[in-house]
């Protein structure tokens, strides 16, 4: 965990995300990592972590992105792109790859996101335009199947709304689904406890904890060491 | 008893105007081009097809939705950076959507090929694509229910088939191949090469040939050494230059 002294002036870069993401998983874990932004955490998985990653159109063992010969049609992750396979690779079919994360065998998944509630509902699927082609994918499947959800994302969207809100605006991917939100303004904790959901500020970044409840439009549980 | 066939153009010959047909892969990998190309040359349309994306670039099932074969789309995941064929169809109102979370599909068809009426899935839940379905609370948890797919006619890809019709596939090109051979009226399969009986371990045959009605072999020489999946790495590199030609 990199909880100690990790409240900072600065914001986290796209890369210093993904490093904390990394770090924060567990040894031994069995991780999905989404298409795009959450890609980059294996970037930064150490080998003596022993992460096992699934790619949900069915292996468990996937290695990283494959170059030059060793690029393969037949072997590529969820997002299309050639990969490669660890020893201790294993193959399967559909049905079997969505009962590993239906049956809540995996441990951590890590998506992007629009939104996420306070509640932990997930928005990633569709930004609702009324022109767009709608796709789903696995979306659905990871956001209620994983032991975790983490989420990576921007705190702000462009027009500096904040994407974690009170409700989701967006189409919703999964209920009250999402355990961490990683942001560069900093991490947050979703607890589903017995008096209903709250949210707490592990670290903040680029802003001091109380700036950051004041941006947003829930009650956030500050860190115990509020600076 | 698996029958086989000499060309694509036989193996294809039972899809008809109409049809449900259950089209393997993900995105290219694992798609029956061999068959879709002998589809196309058919002339069969009005089609349904379900499969987990609409077509990429120019091959395979987005010449299919060009040249306008297909009624509807049961997939999860239509819209890609090159599926312009499906966006085009789509934004024309040429083609029916029916969109499915991925893992949803997969369980709908297997639900079909398994003899099951519906499942209740947790997947969907409390969104858009779960409207107007019957869910129910099951110890705490919300599901929603789903019923299974069949398609009159499967195409799929693998990479051996033996006399008995017993199946090996390839890497992640095996994706959606299993579960669509159970859950079709009749399935048919292309393969790489054709083995004799005894030639694949029991124990590692993935799907029984009693799934399996009509296999093509592309390979014509079917006990060329080195061609063995599951082999040494060698071997697949041997195989590849006939991969390539359909790259």
């Amino acid at each position: 965990m990199s909880t100690e002294n990790s409240t900072s002036g600065t914001t986290l870069s796209r890369e210093d995300l993904a490093r904390l993401v990394a770090a924060d998983i567990a040894p031994g874990s069995y991780v999905n990592l989404g298409i795009g932004q959450p890609t980059k955490v294996s970037d930064h998985l150490r080998a003596d972590q022993q992460i096992t990653l699934h790619t949900e159109n069915g292996m468990l063992g996937m290695g990283p992105e494959a170059h030059g010969e060793e690029i393969d049609e037949e072997l590529i992750n969820a997002g299309k792109i050639p990969v490669t396979e660890h020893p201790g690779a294993s193959y399967f079919h559909q049905a079997d790859s969505f009962a590993i994360m239906r049956g809540g065998h995996l441990d951590v998944c890590v998506l992007g996101a629009f939104q996420v509630s306070a509640a932990g509902d997930l928005a990633n699927w569709s930004t609702g335009a009324p022109d767009a082609i709608p796709a789903v994918g696995g979306a659905m499947d990871l956001a209620i199947g994983a032991k975790e959800v983490f989420v990576m994302m921007s705190l702000f969207a462009k027009d500096g709304t904040p994407k974690i809100v009170a409700d989701c605006t967006y189409p919703l991917t999964g209920l009250a689904c999402v355990s961490r939100i990683y942001t560069d303004h900093g991490v947050f904790l979703i607890d589903q406890g017995e008096d209903g959901p709250s949210v707490t500020l592990r670290e903040a970044h680029g802003m001091s904890p109380q700036e950051l409840a004041d941006r947003l439009d829930f009650p956030l549980t500050l860190p115990a060491n509020n600076s | 008893m698996t029958e086989f066939v000499d060309t694509a153009a036989e193996a294809v010959a039972r899809v008809q105007d109409g049809s449900t047909v259950l089209l393997g892969g993900f995105g290219n990998a694992g798609q029956p081009m061999e068959l879709i190309d002998a589809l196309l040359e058919s002339g069969t349309t009005g089609l349904t097809v379900v499969s987990n994306n609409a077509g990429q670039g120019d091959r395979g099932l987005a010449l299919l939705i060009k040249e306008r074969r297909v009624r509807k789309v049961i997939c999860s995941f239509p819209r890609q950076s090159d599926s312009w064929h499906f966006d085009e169809a789509y934004r024309a109102g040429d083609i029916e959507l029916e969109l499915v979370p991925q893992g949803n599909l997969a369980e709908r068809l297997r639900a079909a090929g398994a003899g099951i009426g519906a499942f209740f899935t947790p997947t969907g839940y409390g969104t858009s694509l779960a409207e107007g379905k019957e869910a129910r609370e099951i110890d705490g948890r919300h599901y929603v229910l789903e019923y299974p797919i069949r398609g009159d006619v499967a195409l799929i890809k693998a990479h051996t088939a033996d006399d008995a019709g017993n199946l090996l596939y390839r890497k992640t090109a095996r994706n959606f191949g299993p579960v669509m051979a159970t859950a079709a009226a009749h399935t048919v399969v292309q393969v790489q090469q054709r083995v004799p009986v005894g030639s694949i371990d029991p124990e590692h045959v993935v799907t029984p040939g009693i799934y399996v009605d009509t296999v093509t072999a592309l390979d014509a020489e079917p006990d060329r050494p080195g061609n063995q999946p599951g082999g040494q790495p060698e071997n697949q590199q041997e195989a590849q230059p006939q991969e390539a030609k359909h790259a």
